[in-house]
């Protein structure tokens, strides 16, 4: 039969990260739009990806259209390098690709992240990737696509600040601890993609490439480096970020996004850093936290 | 004891292990053949081809076997694959005017020329479970007649002689939109929209289609005609100025008959809705032909007040590739967002406590 031949020759044939390279051409128009206008959400033709919709298809097309073969390659979910989402997309570049892969953030080229911003300071050069479910920060406040997109053409926020406003009202804080908008160079206002608000403030005059794609809603936007990104907020309830009473249980970090462990039936718990790879290395300078011994041993 | 949630690889490999074992079941029976699933549940590779918008019955048999008969997984890989095809460029239109017809029904007249023929239909049949089917009795071969070559007359076209009914609407000169190769805005044009309504989930539409039935947009529908049958696809070849035949796909046609009372420019006339799906799917062709005259509310100044009305809830909505990977994505690792909320809850409810500290002198009796 020839089906099989047909299916293994198709196989065989894809291109060079997957993507045939007019699509590739037509995300880097949308990614250099992107670049030129901060924040502003650009229209793409996204294809069907081989993993489903809601699962980085669109942070996928973006790190496929910019990798080259002298990339390297990290991915992170939630910030760790070992959860199945972000083992199974690196699986796929190391495949369709063949690139290098990483978990040191120092020593990536390009990083695909979904849900966080790595502790560690990104550099000059380097790319970060964002996968994002719902592009618009205005959905939830506006359901409509054909008047989301004239307000923020108006750059009408008036509805945003409302809402801030009303969960001030409310319960005395900002409700909002995740997705949470930020304007752009003054202009645009922009979903983060589900980040912690803890990472916002890494998102300002970073000096990496910030790329945000949206498969399913076929939206690409992008942060150049050095740019202004402001947390909305107000002069008497100003932005603040979450804060950990305790260090990380393994590494004695401080002033860093804790994930809550739970440790057995009756209510133990320990915080140890989201970031993996931030943890690692400074497990493997020395640092402990006060679990630290107790954890690996249990772990091994 | 502290066990980090782990998804190394060798997990996931041996997951799909498991699965290919599950798929593949009992091993002391036969394994399914792609020849009898396309044979055999034809209807489902239809649907598979339909909305996973390529028509190649093998393609389909393969994904259905290898999802587990999951239809909308199969559909999903069927995508997938046909992302990576290239596209060398854009088939003349279908007729269905010369369609050979193998079944052809319209509620709209007695008779027509060309007649009505019921084909292969579950139509009157009644459904009782049919136990011969547990064995291999072969059936009777079907009864078979001559033709009499005369293409089965359109329906729309018998009522356009009158002037009755709406025309086909103009293309006009522009190009035919291409939902998998543009952006979709909102409004769309009504070639998108059919398009996105073509490969839109046949269980959604039908729900929506339903509701219209039922008062929400109701357009007082009738089935003018509903054909099926083999139409060819022609490709103009534009270097060399030649049309030549691509093959014979089966499709569904429906036009739905629907009231509209005029306006102060167009005369009383009956309007259409417009379903067309690959392969066998009359459910679908109606479906999609009651959503795409819903959606027609605006062209035709109706009040919009019904979910079937609303073309950005339902394009948007109508994708089950997108649907479900956008539901099922919920099962992906959330713990760094839920943490933020579990910070905030915690606060919230310390501060809420500290308000009502006073009055909370007897909490059992408050609970």
């Amino acid at each position: 039969m020839t089906l099989e031949t047909e299916i293994e020759d198709g196989l065989a044939s894809y291109n060079f990260a997957y993507l045939d390279e007019q699509t590739k051409r037509m995300i880097r128009r949308a990614i250099l739009k992107g670049i030129a206008i901060p924040g502003y959400q650009v229209p793409f033709a996204s294809r069907e990806m081989p993993m489903p919709y809601g699962w980085g298809t669109g942070g996928v097309q973006v790190t496929a259209s910019i990798i080259g073969p002298d990339d390297t390659l990290k991915v992170i979910d939630q910030g760790a390098d070992d959860t199945t989402n972000a083992v199974s997309i690196r699986a796929f570049f190391a495949k369709v690709a063949d690139v290098e892969t990483t978990t040191r953030t120092g020593e990536a080229t390009i990083i695909q992240t979904r849900h966080r911003i790595p502790e560690e300071k990104l550099t000059e050069g380097q790319i970060l990737v964002y996968q994002v479910p719902i592009p618009e920060p205005l959905r939830f406040l506006e359901p409509r696509e054909t008047e989301t997109r004239k307000m923020h053409a108006l750059a009408e926020y008036g509805l945003m600040h409302v809402k801030l406003y009303e969960d001030i009202a409310r319960n005395g804080h900002i409700a909002t601890t995740y997705a949470y908008p930020v304007k752009v160079e003054g202009r645009y206002v922009m979903d983060p993609s589900p980040t912690p608000k803890f990472d916002n403030p890494k998102m300002h005059m970073s000096d990496a490439l910030q790329l945000f794609g949206a498969g399913r809603e076929k939206r690409i936007y992008a942060v150049p480096p050095h740019t202004n990104v402001v947390s909305l907020d107000f002069e008497d309830y100003p932005f603040e970020i979450q804060t950990f009473e305790e260090p990380c249980a393994l590494c004695g970090a401080h002033g860093v996004y804790l994930d809550e462990v739970i440790l057995d039936d009756r209510g133990g718990r320990m915080f140890v850093c989201s970031d993996t790879d931030f943890c690692e290395e400074r497990r493997a300078e020395g640092h402990r936290g006060h679990l630290s011994g107790e954890a690996m041993e249990a772990a091994e | 004891m502290y066990v980090a949630v782990k998804g190394g690889e060798a997990a996931i490999r041996n997951a799909h292990r498991l699965l290919a074992d599950r798929r593949r079941g009992d091993r002391s029976l036969p394994s399914l053949t792609l020849g009898q699933i396309a044979e055999q549940l034809a209807l489902a590779c239809d649907r598979v081809m339909a909305e996973g918008s390529v028509y190649d019955r093998e393609l389909a048999a393969l994904a259905i076997k290898q999802a587990r008969g999951d239809l909308i997984e199969a559909i999903f890989l069927l995508r997938a694959y046909r992302t990576t095809l290239p596209r060398f460029g854009y088939s003349e239109p279908i007729d269905t005017g010369a369609m050979q017809v193998e079944r052809r029904v319209s509620a709209t007249y007695k008779d027509l020329p060309g007649g009505q023929m019921l084909g292969p239909t579950f139509d009157y049949t009644h459904r009782l479970l049919d136990p011969s089917l547990a064995g291999d009795d072969a059936p009777d071969d079907p009864e078979a007649r001559e033709g009499d070559g005369v293409p089965a007359m359109r329906v729309s076209d018998i009522l356009a002689q009158e002037g009755l009914i709406e025309a086909d609407g103009e293309t006009g000169g522009e190009e035919i939109g291409d939902l998998t190769r543009t952006p979709m805005e909102f409004p769309m044009g009504r070639d998108t929209r059919l398009q996105a309504l073509a490969r839109g989930d046949e269980g959604f539409l039908l729900a929506l289609g339903y509701s219209t039935q039922r008062g929400y947009a109701r357009s007082h529908p009738f089935v003018g005609e509903i054909r099926i049958g083999e139409v060819e696809v022609e490709y103009r070849m534009p270097e060399l100025g030649l049309t030549v035949s691509l093959g014979r796909i089966r499709v569904t046609e429906c036009q739905m008959v629907n009231q509209f009372k005029g306006s102060a420019k167009a005369p009383p006339q009956f309007t259409r809705g417009y379903g067309l799906v690959f392969g066998q799917s009359e459910r679908k062709a109606m479906a999609v032909a009651l959503c795409d005259r819903a959606l027609r509310a605006d062209e035709l100044g109706e009040d919009k007040f019904a979910p079937a009305q609303d073309e950005e809830f339902v394009i948007s909505h109508s994708d089950n590739v997108q649907a479900t990977g956008f539901v099922e994505h919920l099962k992906l690792p959330h713990y760094v967002d839920f943490q933020a909320e579990l910070d905030l809850v915690r606060r919230m409810r310390g501060e809420h406590a500290r308000k009502q500290g006073g009055d909370e002198a007897m909490p059992e009796a408050a609970e």
